[in-house]
């Protein structure tokens, strides 16, 4: 997903859970990005100050942390990670916006299956958001 | 604790008056074709059309369309390139011709992902291109689109029938608007499929005849609005008020 499309939905989600927990101002929000999004951190974190424009977030910390891509295959099993610096740019790029296309561009390192599943480092999630009501 | 990719979706679609999905829940009874004559022909009637190719495994409506050199511009997000007057939105953008075998929730991923990025703005009609089945994506669209009316095809086939009459028994039990059916490949006289659709109480939109000449016209999106299957989509779409929508 796109920095921008993707700072612009945490915002969106993140007033939509203060107001639901009758949150005044957020503090701190804990957000966990997965590395097969591809997320360029700087872009990320311009764009989610650039969007806060509301009382809401004005003062809030954003703590990210990137969790490792992990991939196993569903055809024997074999684990590995994501080599980031092995995929071709234009690749790199494909699954940047739409991260499922890995199953057009790679295959299972020992097995050669396509049919592999994405255990960890997928998504993005807001983890905690911290706030006074 | 939350998908911020779910909240967005609803923003990116607001502006669109009319998002119709072309449906069957059967395979090869011409969804895509049908989809991609029904954008072009409202394009032509100067409507701001979108089309959605949602078939993630099978992608057709940009070879129909001849779309394989036009790539989407990143601004915020992804704005879908205007090709014949029709902002077209695919996975090809991003998968190539590449086979892509994708499980049940990897496809809804992909889904999400492709609805939560895609900037359409103003658009009189979203057009959808759905793949077969009464799976994921038919509920997933059910869910993350919340205004969706669905487009029925159906073949003169008692086969294609009872396969789309269990997508016509979902829709109604979930309530999901249907804008009515259309029977395409005709080839006979029958009218057992017209009564059937009249029965269960649907909207019988009309029918297109079996037409020899349309192969031909794939790829070439001038020679494919002068063929007879173009020629009908747009008697239909006339016929029956642009489809009625809001």
């Amino acid at each position: 997903m796109h920095e921008w499309a993707l700072a612009e939905a945490v915002i969106s989600t993140i007033s939509r859970l203060a107001e639901s927990e009758g949150l005044r101002e957020i503090k701190e929000v804990k957000l966990k990005i997965g590395e097969l999004q591809q997320i360029e951190l700087e872009v990320f974190k311009f764009a989610l100050t650039q969007l806060r424009d509301s009382s809401l977030l004005r003062n809030a910390r954003f703590n990210i942390e990137v969790v490792n891509a992990e991939i196993k295959c569903r055809n024997c099993g074999f684990r590995w990670s994501l080599e980031k610096e092995k995929i071709k740019g234009d690749v790199a790029e494909a699954i940047h916006f739409i991260p499922e296309v890995i199953h057009a561009f790679i295959r299972c390192p020992k097995c050669g299956s396509p049919d592999f599943e994405v255990t960890g480092g997928r998504g993005v999630w807001i983890e905690d958001l911290k706030g006074v009501k | 604790m939350s998908d911020p990719r779910l909240s967005i979706i609803d923003e990116r679609l607001k502006d669109i008056s009319d998002i119709i999905a072309v449906s069957s829940g059967k395979g090869g009874v011409g969804k895509s074709l049908i989809a991609s004559a029904i954008a072009l022909a409202l394009a032509e009637k100067k409507y701001k059309v979108g089309l959605l190719d949602l078939d993630f495994t099978s992608p057709s409506t940009h070879i129909i369309l001849n779309i394989e050199e036009a790539h989407p511009i990143e601004w915020k997000g992804i704005i879908p390139p205007e090709i014949h007057s029709i902002k077209y939105m695919s996975i090809i953008y991003f998968s190539g011709n590449k086979a892509m075998p994708l499980r049940g929730l990897e496809a809804s991923n992909a889904l999400i992902e492709l609805l939560a990025i895609t900037r359409w703005g103003q658009l009189d009609y979203l057009i959808v291109d759905m793949p077969p089945g009464i799976g994921d994506a038919t509920l997933d669209v059910i869910k993350l689109i919340k205004r969706v009316r669905f487009l029925l095809v159906v073949t003169p086939s008692r086969l294609a029938f009872e396969t789309v009459k269990k997508l016509i028994d979902l829709l109604l039990e979930l309530d999901v608007p249907i804008v009515g059916v259309i029977e395409n490949m005709k080839m006979g006289e029958s009218t057992f499929i017209r009564e059937r659709i009249k029965e269960i109480g649907l909207k019988y939109l009309g029918e297109i005849p079996f037409d020899h000449a349309l192969e031909e016209a794939i790829g070439d999106p001038n020679r494919f609005s002068k063929t007879v299957f173009a020629e009908k989509i747009r008697e239909i779409l006339e016929m029956n008020d642009y489809l009625e929508g809001s």
